[in-house]
């Protein structure tokens, strides 16, 4: 229907829904592409393999939590909870590291799951908004981690620093992990009925009802693997910190990750979700960050730019409607 | 079925509708009484003074936000227009009252009209829109203030007056949150306007249809959440002296809360303006039970807040039920 309106119209017409379709497409890795090549020419000591595992160590919790929100945005919901997920990690961590570095991962990770399932409970089974449910989540979780650990503890479990610090090939371990992750995720969402489900429910969920979809244990589901890798992160980043912070690890990574998800063209209306270019809005505001603090930019600078790069990457989502998209899939 | 049966039917509906608006005022007048029963220092004047002069810059936020939300939308750039609204007030202060005061208003009404009209005319979600704005507006804000660094003293007597001056105890951001909570009822229950809100909150296309000025009134909302958003951040600054850079940062997620406490939707179409600032005094009131205790941290309170925000989502969508059933 697009091809029949846009033909009368004149050429350019025919070009523009071509060009918004490629933009939402390949926008991310084209921006990501853009700032390499620029700070190739102008950053020196850009190319140095210290500086670009730094810019990779720094990115990996916001890469795990917004493969989890990515999930969850593509049912139309939305998690604000993981940040104050991650801190639970961080408290659960240290609190049963006297275990070995090992059994605290595992409790934290469960933490995690827990209050994941606790949000997705409310959403799927109660019928609570998202926003909301999540919300109480935010507020009280991060006052439970709180209350486990009320200040910073250092900690001297080798294992854990390991986790964090090590690398192979020259690459973190942490990165590593991020990278199976994240294709562990592709292959959810592409590959399984369990990703065909989720993707079909943000779609229609009426329509996923009535043709029989486990609507609500999916949607559980969702919710509880967002909290699994908010936490895992959490524990990542308290091996990287080598403490544990609950006051402030994960402080409004809820609003990076949905800025990933966003600017990778995972529309907030649910029914698709793009797993590597969710990554690659998470590296490309990395990257800004990085590039305008290399250049002495002021760190306001860098909230004023992403702020631009959010609308300019969601008004380029908002051009495909309901039609286009049965025209482009 | 029998007459009995509807009355019956129409009194539940009557019961769980009348919960769902007044609910947090019950809950609130209940803590205060079993808070005054439980603690001699509860129910005491200064007290009491401290909890409301404590929440009244938030209620100033939640009244604006209550529109929005009622509107279908949601702002969560508010934090951030508080935080900007203080600095810009102490800022102001070095050229006069006035300045201080209007400064902050002119620049967040303006943020607050941006976003509406991008949200009104592009059709973008405001959740995102607003989200942009929150950092946007937080970039500003350390930008006029050499990244946060500098904390602008307040010069003008006239204008520190306006948020410490005080009559019968009561500090007057109190009298102008009271004044603001009455204006908003009235502009929501009495006017086109509020029928306005009311209507494309519940049904945007439906409210297009009947010829309501679907993208004019969204605008309004917007740009009233950020006029008041600045205005307190203003108050704010003029009780502190100073233009803090850092308080107030997530101060968008209380007023939402507070909001959704008081019986507003989320899903738009339907709240009100008392419910919301019960919402606000009861998460005050929290608080201050808490610092009762005395041996609860802070934290405690947070974890309180959210069970308590939780309880209240699940039985409001409880009620909800009740009523769609009837």
């Amino acid at each position: 229907m697009a091809e029949l309106t846009s033909r009368g119209s004149g050429r350019v017409a025919v070009l523009k829904p071509q060009v918004f379709a490629w933009v939402q497409d390949y926008g991310v890795y084209a921006a990501v592409l853009a700032l390499l090549l620029f700070n190739v020419l102008f950053t020196p000591h850009f190319l140095d393999a210290s500086n670009f595992r730094t810019q990779l160590v720094q990115v990996t919790p916001i890469v795990i939590v917004s493969l989890g929100m990515a999930l969850v945005i593509g049912t139309q919901g939305i998690d604000l909870s993981v940040g104050s997920v991650m801190a639970l990690a961080a408290a659960l961590t240290v609190l049963y590291l006297g275990y070995g570095w090992l059994p605290a991962l595992i409790v934290a990770v469960i933490g995690g799951a827990v209050m994941g399932a606790a949000g997705g409970a409310l959403v799927a089974y109660v019928g609570v908004q998202p926003i909301v449910a999540t919300l109480a989540l935010l507020v009280g979780v991060r006052g439970l981690a709180n209350v486990l650990v009320p200040q910073l503890v250092e900690f001297r479990s080798p294992g854990l620093i390991a986790l964090g610090s090590s690398s192979v090939a020259g690459i973190p371990v942490i990165v590593l992990i991020a990278a199976a992750l994240t294709v562990i995720v592709l292959f959810v969402v592409r590959r399984t009925t369990f990703g065909r489900q989720v993707v079909a429910i943000g779609g229609n969920r009426s329509a996923s009802e009535l043709s029989g979809l486990p609507v609500k244990r999916v949607l559980l589901t969702v919710y509880v693997i967002s909290g699994l890798l908010a936490a895992l992160a959490g524990v990542l980043a308290t091996a990287r910190l080598q403490a544990s912070d609950p006051t402030s690890l994960g402080l409004f990574i809820e609003l990076s990750a949905i800025t990933a998800v966003v600017v990778g063209g995972t529309p907030l209306t649910g029914g698709r979700i793009r797993v590597l270019s969710t990554v690659m809005g998470a590296l490309l505001m990395q990257l800004l960050a990085a590039t305008l603090i290399k250049h002495n930019l002021p760190q306001s600078w860098t909230q004023m730019v992403q702020a631009v790069i959010i609308l300019a990457a969601v008004y380029a989502t908002r051009k495909r409607g309901p039609d286009e998209r049965h025209g482009g899939q | 079925m029998s007459d009995t049966a509807v009355s019956e039917t129409f009194r539940r509906e009557q019961v769980s509708r009348l919960l769902q608006q007044h609910g947090a005022v019950m809950v609130l007048g209940l803590l205060v009484i079993v808070g005054s029963l439980a603690f001699d220092s509860f129910a005491t004047p200064a007290n009491a003074a401290s909890v409301v002069v404590s929440s009244s810059f938030l209620a100033i936020i939640a009244i604006g936000m209550t529109f929005v939300i009622i509107s279908g939308g949601i702002d969560l750039s508010v934090g951030s227009l508080f935080v900007l609204g203080g600095v810009l007030a102490a800022y102001g202060s070095q050229y006069g009252a006035l300045v201080a005061l209007l400064l902050p208003l002119a620049v967040c009404g303006v943020v607050g009209l941006l976003q509406g009209l991008v949200i009104a005319r592009t059709g973008m979600a405001p959740f995102i829109v607003t989200l942009a704005g929150l950092l946007g507006v937080r970039g500003l804000m350390l930008a006029i203030s050499d990244e946060g660094a500098t904390t602008y003293l307040v010069e003008d007597r006239a204008f520190a007056a306006l948020g410490q001056g005080e009559i019968a105890g009561l500090s007057y951001p109190v009298y102008i949150t009271i004044a603001l909570a009455l204006v908003a009822m009235v502009l929501l229950q009495r006017t086109g306007f509020g029928q306005n809100v009311y209507a494309i909150g519940g049904n945007e296309q439906a409210a297009a249809l009947m010829g309501v000025p679907v993208a004019r009134t969204k605008v309004q909302v917007y740009v009233m959440s950020g006029l008041l958003a600045g205005l307190a951040g203003a108050l704010n600054a003029a009780r502190l002296s100073s233009g803090v850079t850092i308080l107030g940062i997530g101060l968008e997620l209380d007023a939402i809360a507070a909001v959704v406490i008081g019986g507003t939707l989320l899903t738009g179409g339907a709240g009100g303006i008392t419910g919301s600032v019960a919402g606000v005094l009861l998460l005050g009131v929290i608080q201050s039970l808490i610092n009762q205790v005395g041996s609860l941290t802070s934290a405690f309170q947070q974890v309180v807040s959210g069970v308590f925000l939780a309880l209240v989502v699940v039985a409001q969508r409880l009620l909800s039920k009740a009523q769609r059933l009837t």
